[in-house]
This record gives structure tokens, sequence and C-alpha cells, in this order.
């Protein structure tokens, strides 16, 4: 009796260990070989590298800053009645790494963007322009929370801005 | 004589003080529920469906503020931003109070507008100038009045100011205002031809993101005298002329903008020189149901007064 637990504990933990061991290193090898995904024909790049904006990058405390952003956004994105009805069904920790791997391309940081195109990715979602400019506002609460510069924002913001032809589906 | 037979609809007052004590009255609660929601942005709240939403859609500062004539823009000028903040698929509405106080005169103006579908501008408004001692030096008794209503339509024709931001192409839209002031005989007599008009206008609207900056510019084809506070016409000058009326906004953060604007105007009466206006403007809108705008104004000559300066107060309420 006394012996039955900690047997049946160390099949549990081998058994989480093993899974944990098979998680990490699925997601190591995922992430030591970053490779974009097929794009819609016709699709724009959802990651125009904009070299120009590297000092941008900078204000944003590089990709340790944008992983952080990314952690305020979500939350934000959650607590927003607009936003949460297209967020909360997600994996959180995949839009939060792939918007951090957008950005980063965007802004010069060298990052490989692995998530799929601006039509692919919204495709399951009816978007309008209204649900377009709350995700707009909820990032400039992120960003402002973020200490991030306006001007750093706005910079970001105006080669975001256009992929609305891209997210608006309705 | 044509004007003759304009009769004034009485309750053109009161429809647009109802008009605008419903908005304000709107207003209040939604003004109170997103300080609340600003100050809770990371509490849960109840889901809602984004499809339920009927106004609100548009980015802060995007609906500009209400111009001295009603329309959607800046202070002096209207944009080709249609006001309120409704979006492509929504209706906004909002009302306005601006108070123009310079060294001898004051101008009052209030009204309203509503927008649809981010795509047409209705706009009423009345603008109330006050002579103060001036109108004792011209006769007409201290503190005396002209009242001018304008009613005002907008279309967005192509383009877009804001989300477009790869494209060089501004928001272009088309207005006009039909004007009529309530001395008709005390306008002619200066040499006015009518104490009514119509102004057309042409608005290109571009925010440049990157610079943080919003540019506008806006052909106005206008006979008006003093925004048609002296009538329509005149004995110098008479029909309509092409004026020019620019604004530029530099955003400091999401909710401050400051910036100038310039206006020129037709000089088509003997009796004084019209010069062009202009003005600088801080402009703070904390939410989408409160813009509050503060500026600087030079009107110039009006009347028997020259270098006619002073302050700009406007404060909007709606959604």
């Amino acid at each position: 009796m006394r012996h039955t637990i900690p047997t049946f504990l160390r099949s549990a933990a081998v058994l989480i260990a093993g899974t944990v061991f098979m998680a990490a290193s699925s997601l190591a090898a995922a992430q030591s070989t970053p490779q974009p995904v097929e794009r819609t024909p016709g699709a724009a790049d959802p990651a125009p590298v904009h070299a120009e904006l590297a000092g941008v990058f900078e204000d944003f405390g590089g990709r340790a800053g944008l992983d952080a952003l990314m952690d305020e956004f979500m939350t934000i994105l959650l607590a927003d009645p607009r936003m949460r009805p297209f967020f909360e069904k997600v994996e959180h920790d995949r839009v939060k790494r792939q918007l951090a791997e957008q950005f980063c391309a965007i802004l010069g940081g060298g990052c490989v963007y692995t998530g799929r195109d601006m039509v692919e990715a919204h495709g399951a979602h009816r978007i309008d322009r209204a649900d377009f400019n709350a995700l707009v506002e909820d990032l400039q609460i992120a960003m402002n929370r973020r200490g991030i510069p306006f001007r750093a924002q706005n910079k970001l913001l105006a080669v975001l801005a256009p992929m609305h032809r891209e997210v608006i589906n309705r | 004589m044509s004007s003759k037979s304009f009769v004034r609809p009485p309750p053109a007052r009161r429809l647009l003080a109802a008009a605008c004590f419903a908005i304000f009255v709107c207003s209040a609660p939604q003004v109170a529920a997103q300080e609340l929601s600003d100050l809770q942005a990371d509490e849960p709240v109840e889901t809602v469906e984004p499809d339920n939403r009927v106004t609100g859609g548009k980015l802060l500062l995007t609906a500009g503020v209400s111009q001295i004539e009603g329309a959607g823009g800046g202070g002096l000028t209207p944009w080709a931003l249609i006001g309120g903040y409704g979006e492509s698929s929504q209706f906004g509405a909002s009302a306005f109070y601006t108070r123009v106080d310079v060294d001898d005169y004051s101008l009052d103006s209030y009204g309203a507008l509503v927008g649809f579908h981010d795509r047409i501008e209705l706009s009423v408004s009345r603008q109330v100038f006050d002579t103060e001692a001036v109108g004792a030096a011209l006769g007409l008794g201290r503190g005396f009045e002209i009242r001018q209503d304008t009613l005002g339509v907008k279309v967005k024709l192509f383009g877009d100011a804001i989300l477009e931001q790869d494209r060089w192409l501004p928001q272009v839209s088309l207005g006009v205002q039909r004007k009529r002031n309530d001395r008709g005989a005390l306008v002619r007599a200066i040499g006015a031809d009518s104490d009514s008009g119509t102004d057309v206008y042409l608005s290109a609207t571009k925010l440049y993101l990157s610079q943080g900056v919003l540019v506008n510019g806006t052909l106005r084809y206008t006979e008006a005298n003093q925004f048609g506070i002296l009538g329509f016409g005149g004995d110098r000058r008479d029909g309509h002329s092409l004026q020019f009326e620019g604004s530029v906004a530099y955003l400091l953060n999401r909710t401050l903008a400051v910036g100038a604007e310039y206006r020129t105007k037709p000089d088509n009466l003997n009796i004084a020189t019209e010069d062009d206006v202009w003005d600088v403007f801080l402009a703070w809108t904390p939410n989408r149901h409160v813009a509050l705008t503060v500026a600087y104004v030079d009107l110039g000559n009006i009347v028997i007064r020259d270098r006619q300066r002073g302050v700009y107060a406007s404060l909007q309420v709606g959604f």
C-alpha cells in the first residue's frame, strides 16, 4: 500500500518527462530550421524586410523586447471584448511567437517569419475595418505600456497598415 | 430678391438643439464606459460579438473635429475624412460647440453631424457673430448679432487617408455647404448681393504615419463674405471664386495633435478688405467621445477693425 503511490508517481513522472522531452525536442527541431511556409499565390510578403528600420528595432528592445510586447499585446487582446472572439481559441504562444518573428523580420532584426501569409492566417475569421482598427488600437496600447516611443510605433504601423488589404475580408 | 421668397423654417433651430442634446446624452454613458474599459483593460470582460457594433470602429483622431461651419475637419477647414467614428459598415455622429473670441468680436458656432458608412457626412450648424462694441459704433447697437445657418453634405469620392500607408494617394471628398444668414437687409446695405449662398469644396487628406503628419488641402468655390456672416457676393466682386485652405497636423501621441491652418477668403465688399485667416491649434481626443481643441486664431480685418486675433476653443462630443 505504502509502495503503490510512489510507483504510480514514478510512472507518471516518467510519462510527463517523456512527453515534455518529445514536445521540447520537436519544438527545438522546428526552431532550429525556421522555414517560411508556402504562400497563397498572389499574396503579399507578410514580413517585408525594412532594413532602414533597424533603429526602430532597437527602440522596440530587439527580439526580447518584441517577445515582451507580445505578452502584453495578447493580454490586452484577450481582455478586449472586440478582439477576444478572434483570439480566445488560438494557440496563444504560437501567435505571440509568430507576431514577434514577423515584426522582428520587418524591422530588419534578422528573424525568419514562420507563420502563414496574411490571407491564409486570417481566412478563418470574418474581419472588417472596425476589427482591424480595434487590433491596431490594442497594439498601440501595448506599445505604450512597453514604453516604445510614439515615432517608432508609427514607423512599424506604417508598414503593417497596408496589410489591411489582405486581412480585411468582409 | 430671391431671398425674399425664402421661408425660414422655425423648427430648424429646435431640431438642431434637439440633435445636439441627443448626441450629448447618448455620448455621456459611452464616455464613462470607455474610460472604465481603458482603466481596466487587463481585467476580463464579457464577450461581445464584434459584428454587433454599429459605431466606434475608427481609430482615435481619425474622425477629425468639427470645423467652424460644422463639417468634419480641422478648425477652419473641412477635411476629406468623414466625421463621427463610424467605420465602413457603421455610422457615427457628433455635436460641437465652438467659441472664437477675438479682439473686437466673438463668434459662436454649434451644430451636429452624422456620418454614414464612412462615406457620406451630413451636418447642420449655426454661427452667431457678436459685433460687441463695434455694433454700437456702426449704429447697429451694442452686441448686435448676425446669425447664419449652414447645412452641409460631404461625400468621400476615393482614396484612403489612414490605412493606405504605402500609397501617396490621399483620400478625396466633395462637399457642399448651403448657408443663409438672418440679416438680409443689413448685408445688402453694406454691398453684399445676397443673404444666402452655396460653397462647394474638394478636400484631399492624407496621414503620413511614418512622419506622424496629417496633411489636408481644400479648394473651395465660394462667394461668402467672412464665412457668410457678411452675406454673399458683393459690390467689389460678384460671383464665386476659388479659394484655398490648408491644414497640417503633427501627432504628438495617440490622443494629442498640434497643427496649423490657413484659409484664403474672397474680398468682395468695398466697405472693407477681407483678409485670409490662420490658426495654430492643439487638439486632444482622450477617447472616441470627446475632442477638445484650443487654438490661437487670426481672422485679419473684419469691417472697421484690423488684426482680429484671439482664442478659439471647441468641444466636440459624439461616437
